[in-house]
């Protein structure tokens, strides 16, 4: 039971489900969509990120990858987000909306697809 | 590089998460927590400004409670945050300096910055291995002649010391350990450009693993050995090592020499002691008896060439079983007055202090002089930094392993002729030495010459390798003129001429090159400046075989041929 895998895994796949959360909805619509998610996604797929620091492994580097663009994908939609309603000061159209939850959608497939390399790691691991 | 990138990340990742943590639970807090407008009404904060605000706060900045005052809970929340933010940017940054101060990375970070400037250099380089006296001689010489080298020695002191050092040319230090074939290769083992590998560590073991390593790895490169004991010597010998260097032997060689052949010792002594040094005057040892104190490797190599030459010889050693001493020897280590004189000092013409300790060497010469003012003394000078007092202590002759081993190795770089040099001038006598030195004093009066080689090659010499192709003569007094005064010769004395693997030694200057011809010139260092700008200047060479000015450029000799 090795408690490090552990909190690996938990980070991961709680990054993937808070995103998938975030994600899931109308696309223009802004009630479908809460920020505390948002936020929430963004946090853990940060630390996630961290924890797959200075794996040398082939599958590490993947690992690592995956999670750099799914961060990339979330501070550009929070980015999106408070430069419209805050800088510009212009209403959250569903224009703008659509724009945010896209961008977490792309966010989206790469947390999927860091939880399914974790899988395949986990599967091929000999023992 | 990679992999001192992940070392940093791994050990970086804790810190980050606190800090992301901390950062995180402080603006969802800024963001839940209501606030009091001016009206009265209940606000949130947006995350917007919770980001801002909380950056602001973390960095110790504080503009200030943004955009109505805040409430107790607000502040409250505000202090919390300010310790943990403060505290995780403290713990984070601490963390980037105890990686980057980490021993280990630092190992790594150096070893590849030591193997990045091997790579860069472009020109022929030298392996240095140990920075001993030895090697810290060589390593000033080669650099004041710009021959690139690199230093690979264990001890981090001593690489530290090289890099203080106030070299011309810079060069490169790592501090691990050579017999290692993995840093032999980082410090450009298989380069094409690698000239040689140069083995001075101070033991005998690891001279003979670096020497089988470069042999086996890069069979094309040159090794030079230091060998203390006779054993190594034969087993380097065994598998091509190129030079092996006893000092001891070299020494004691060439002491022998003194006593039948004084000028002959000062024509290899000049040849190849430090330029620019004074000249090492003539000086004749007495034959008769002589106490040598240690029996050491001095001891037993200085016993066997004198012994030869019929000088009688009376041993002083402390420790007779280990150093295989005859019975015959007083045990002693020659400092105190009474062992001198159970060896009968009194009535000795010399005495050696070989011991390997330079305070001993130095109590025993003056312990001995004061029972025999009339002594020669020679003394073993172990380190280098022993210099001023042995200067001070007004010795006769003094070995200094250290410099014989860079001398040899300086020679053997700068004018590998001098080995067919000195082949051939063993079977000279004394008077042929002597009329050799005065010529060579002569020539260049109170300084030790500097000895150089010329190769009569398209790229060394275009000059002359024109005029032969052409079919001119050039004789050997055309390029050994001064290019202003033709009449008048360089201060230079050619030793040798190498022609079809046949040497001439002594040529006369009126004999004519050919090309090909590698020539061992000796002089002044002038001499070597002049002689490279003449063979490579084809007017200058004309002027000096015909005193006349020809012009250079194809106009003016367009110009003077139409008249």
């Amino acid at each position: 039971m090795n408690l490090e895998k552990v909190i690996f895994a938990f980070f991961s796949i709680l990054a993937l489900t808070l995103n998938y959360g975030f994600f899931i909805g109308e696309l223009d619509d802004p009630t479908h969509h809460n920020v505390y998610e948002l936020f929430a996604a963004l946090v853990v797929s940060l630390i996630a990120t961290i924890m797959k620091f200075g794996d040398r492994a082939h599958i590490g580097a993947l690992l690592l990858a995956t999670s750099l663009v799914a961060d990339l994908q979330l501070i550009a939609a929070a980015m999106v987000w408070g430069y419209v309603v805050y800088v510009a000061e212009l209403p959250l159209e569903p224009s703008v909306m659509s724009s945010i939850v896209s961008l977490s959608g792309g966010a989206l497939l790469a947390n999927l697809t860091s939880v399914i390399l974790l899988v395949v790691e986990s599967v091929t691991f000999r023992r | 590089m990679h992999n001192v990138i992940s070392l940093v990340l791994r050990r970086m990742r804790l810190p980050l998460i606190i800090l992301i943590s901390t950062y995180a639970i402080s603006v969802l807090g800024m963001t839940l927590i209501p606030g009091i407008d001016d009206q009265g009404n209940p606000w949130h904060m947006d995350f917007f400004h919770a980001i801002y605000f909380v950056s602001f706060l973390g960095s110790t900045i504080g503009f200030g409670e943004i955009p109505y005052a805040f409430t107790g809970a607000q502040r409250m929340w505000t202090t919390f945050t300010i310790y943990a933010a403060v505290v995780s940017w403290l713990y984070a940054i601490g963390s980037i300096l105890t990686v980057i101060q980490d021993q280990g990375l630092r190992r790594v970070l150096a070893f590849q910055s030591f193997a990045r400037q091997v790579r860069r250099l472009q020109e022929p380089f030298y392996i240095l291995c140990g920075y001993g006296d030895a090697s810290r001689l060589l390593v000033r010489e080669l650099s004041e002649r710009r021959i690139h080298c690199v230093v690979v020695e264990k001890h981090r002191e001593k690489i530290e010391e090289l890099a203080v050092e106030d070299l011309p040319d810079y060069v490169p230090g790592l501090s691990e350990d050579a017999t290692n074939s993995d840093t032999l290769i980082a410090a450009g083992l298989n380069r094409p450009n690698c000239r040689g590998v140069i083995a001075l560590t101070g033991d005998d073991h690891s001279n003979l693993t670096i020497a089988i390593t470069s042999k086996l790895l890069a069979p094309d490169v040159q090794v030079i050995c230091q060998s203390d004991s006779k054993d190594s010597a034969a087993n380097m010998d065994s598998f091509g090592t190129d030079h092996i260097i006893d000092p001891f032997e070299i020494f004691a060689s060439r002491f022998a020499m003194m006593f039948h052949s004084p000028s002959m010792y000062l024509v290899y002594e000049w040849m190849t002691a430090v330029y620019g040094s004074p000249l090492s005057d003539f000086q004749r040892p007495p034959t008769g008896t002589w106490v040598l104190c240690g029996f050491g490797r001095l001891g037993k190599a200085v016993r066997e060439y004198i012994t030869i030459e019929g000088v009688k010889t009376r041993l002083i050693e402390a420790d007779t079983e280990a150093t295989g001493a005859p019975p015959d020897t007083i045990k002693g280590r020659g400092t105190e007055a009474n062992t001198l004189l159970e060896a009968d000092i009194q009535n000795a013409v010399g005495v050696i202090a070989g011991t390997d300790n330079d305070s001993n060497n130095l109590s025993i010469l003056i312990t001995a002089r004061y029972l025999n003012p009339g002594l020669f003394t020679v003394a073993r000078q172990n380190h280098q930094k022993k210099d001023p007092i042995f200067k001070a202590a007004d010795i006769g002759m003094i070995m200094q392993p250290g410099t014989i081993v860079s001398q040899y190795i300086l020679g053997l770089i700068l004018a590998p002729l001098l080995g067919d040099f000195f082949r051939l001038t063993r079977d000279r006598n004394e008077e042929w030495a002597n009329v050799l030195v005065s010529r060579i004093a002569g020539v260049v009066g109170e300084v030790t010459p500097e000895t150089w080689e010329l190769k009569i090659s398209p790229r060394q010499a275009p000059a002359v390798f024109d005029c032969l192709i052409r079919q001119h003569k050039v004789r050997l007094k055309d390029i050994c003129s001064y290019p202003k005064n033709r009449s008048e010769l360089l201060p230079c004395v050619p030793l040798l001429i190498k022609r079809d693997g046949a040497s001439l030694l002594l040529p006369d200057m009126e004999d004519c090159l050919q090309s090909g011809d590698q020539i061992l010139f000796c002089g002044r260092q002038e001499s070597t400046y002049q002689i490279r700008y003449i063979v490579n200047d084809h007017q200058a060479l004309d002027y000096i075989q015909t005193g006349i000015d020809r012009p250079g450029g194809s106009v003016w000799r367009w110009m003077t041929s139409a008249q």
